[in-house]
């Protein structure tokens, strides 16, 4: 969207001018330019080029269909969206749906560093915009032995990682949710070390499955599940999926992770799925389907094993837990 | 409410047992609404494992309630709210055994070996167990009630066993854990500071 893009003179701007009135000036402007896009333009402007980025749980266009499939039955939205763990709004799986109802999502940054050439604070749209969106559906199975089947919409990580040009020395990449207490509640008290961090192997970065997700069922991310936008890497716990993303580090050493940090007998850096490696207090064999009752058998790298196995083809998985 | 209730104790038992019945009704009533979530099972789990300890706290004050503020009637309706916390305990087990494992005995009896916290609540259930199966009339009279009385203790094992499982089964939210063990530390404290109060005069029946 045009407007928001970093010209010096608008973000002078928007710093001086009150939070509120800010936005409801930029409101009035995407009104105004969504209007003169379908009134006057007509065909000669693509929709896409004057349109808006949707809002918070808004439907999104132009999502490209996929072959990422398991081919099972869809977990509904209903629950993807009312069942999630972000302790950044509470640590109870009910929670997060309606306090994180107003976190604010939109102007968002995305700051980029580290061992890369192109490192800056990147608007989310141009983050996002030059790519095609995709939909993949992916399991996706918590630590805690449940699971489900989500169709995300995203980029694929990597793409948008190449842009700021890693360098040599980029052997990990490390995220940072956003921290602001005032927003998210649950960084209120130090259950976790806030902000959250999370990190991947640079190859697991970059590997075809690992999504920058925007959306979920062809909406964009609601709040609880991460927006405005998260990383999913399908074979990896639930966990690995950091969400309300706010910087990205490449890095030269394996960075911190906050479930990593805070017990770290029982989270590993890498927490691949892998049913053969216990957490000390319960068994990963099996999981629970969201929706189902018999528990069924948990995958090897959650049934990716095809795509990532080779990436720790030398490791002893139940020493890199 | 002093001794010189205007209930009758009849009456006070019979609102006490509502009131211990109430999860109870409240857990029917979300399953009826579509309440449980999305997670049926661990919330049900969750649900049953809380009220069983909250029920065991309930039991445990009642003693002291006679000690501090002199009240007789909650003593007599202690058997029941023990009861009461192990019909919860025995729901959240069964939850555990026959609809989150389904039976599957082997998976059970390694989470029992294996799993610190799963052989802690397992000890706390055993104890709650032998305690329930002699709570009635007739074991106090066949085992005398000073052995009654020594066996019935093992109740403030049961609740630091329960407060330990739950304590090592939360992620990284300690807070709800810690509340509840506060709050038996305390009832337990309190027995303690009575003994000392007693322990000079001469020997006196004293009930747990």
């Amino acid at each position: 969207m045009l407007i928001k893009r970093n010209f010096p003179w608008l973000s002078n701007k928007a710093i001086i001018t009150p939070e509120h009135l800010f936005r409801q000036r930029r409101q009035f402007l995407k009104t105004g330019a969504a209007a003169l896009a379908g009134g006057i333009a007509g065909g000669v402007f693509s929709h896409q080029a004057f349109a808006a980025w949707p809002k918070a749980g808004e439907a999104l266009d132009a999502i490209k269909k996929t072959a990422y499939n398991p081919g099972e039955t869809l977990t509904p939205y209903e629950q993807v969206s009312s069942y999630n763990n972000f302790y950044e709004f509470g640590t109870s799986k009910d929670e997060p749906a309606s306090a994180a109802k107003h976190l604010q999502t939109d102007p968002w940054t995305v700051e980029i560093a580290g061992a890369c050439d192109k490192p800056g604070r990147y608007d989310f749209e141009e983050l996002i915009k030059p790519h095609d969106l995709e939909e993949r559906i992916y399991r996706h199975r918590c630590v805690e032995t449940w699971s489900m089947v989500v169709p995300w919409t995203g980029v694929p990580l990597g793409d948008v990682l190449k842009r700021f040009e890693p360098n040599s020395k980029a052997r990990y990449v490390a995220f940072e949710t956003l921290h602001d207490p005032q927003q998210m509640p649950g960084q209120r008290r130090d259950v976790l070390r806030w902000p959250y961090v999370e990190g991947l192997r640079m190859d697991e970065a970059m590997n075809p499955l690992t999504l920058l997700s925007v959306g979920v069922y062809g909406r964009t991310l609601p709040p609880q599940n991460g927006a405005p936008l998260r990383v999913i890497v399908p074979w990896k716990y639930g966990f690995k999926g950091i969400k309300s993303i706010v910087k990205i580090t490449f890095t030269e050493s394996q960075p911190p992770t906050s479930w990593n940090l805070s017990a770290p007998r029982e989270y590993g850096f890498y927490a691949n799925v892998n049913p053969s490696v216990s957490h000390p207090r319960w068994s990963q064999a099996k999981e629970r389907r969201i929706g189902e009752f018999f528990k069924k058998p948990t995958l090897p790298f959650n049934g990716y094993g095809q795509e990532v196995a080779h990436l720790y083809k030398n490791m002893d998985l139940a020493k890199y837990f | 409410m002093s001794s010189k209730s205007s209930l009758t104790y009849r009456q006070t038992w019979w609102l006490v047992f509502l009131i211990m019945s109430g999860p109870l009704f409240g857990l029917v009533y979300l399953a009826l609404t579509g309440g449980l979530g999305a997670n049926p099972i661990q919330f049900m789990n969750r649900y049953l494992g809380d009220w069983g300890l909250r029920a065991l706290l309930v039991a445990l004050s009642m003693t002291p309630l006679k000690k501090i503020l002199g009240w007789y009637w909650p003593v007599r309706l202690r058997r029941m709210v023990g009861i009461w916390a192990f019909v919860y305990v025995t729901l959240h087990l069964t939850n555990y055994i026959a609809i989150d494992q389904f039976f599957d005995w082997q998976a059970i009896g390694v989470d029992i070996v294996k799993r610190t916290y799963i052989t802690v609540g397992m000890g706390a259930f055993v104890i709650l167990f032998t305690l329930a199966i002699t709570s009635t009339k007739r074991s106090i009279k066949r085992l005398g009630g000073k052995a009654w009385n020594r066996i019935h203790k093992y109740v403030y094992g049961a609740a630091i066993l329960a407060c330990i499982h739950y304590y090592m089964m939360v992620k990284a939210d300690t807070l709800p854990p810690i509340i509840h063990a506060v709050i038996l530390s305390i009832l337990l404290a309190l027995r303690l500071w009575a003994k000392l109060q007693i322990k000079k005069p001469v020997k006196t029946h004293q009930t747990g």
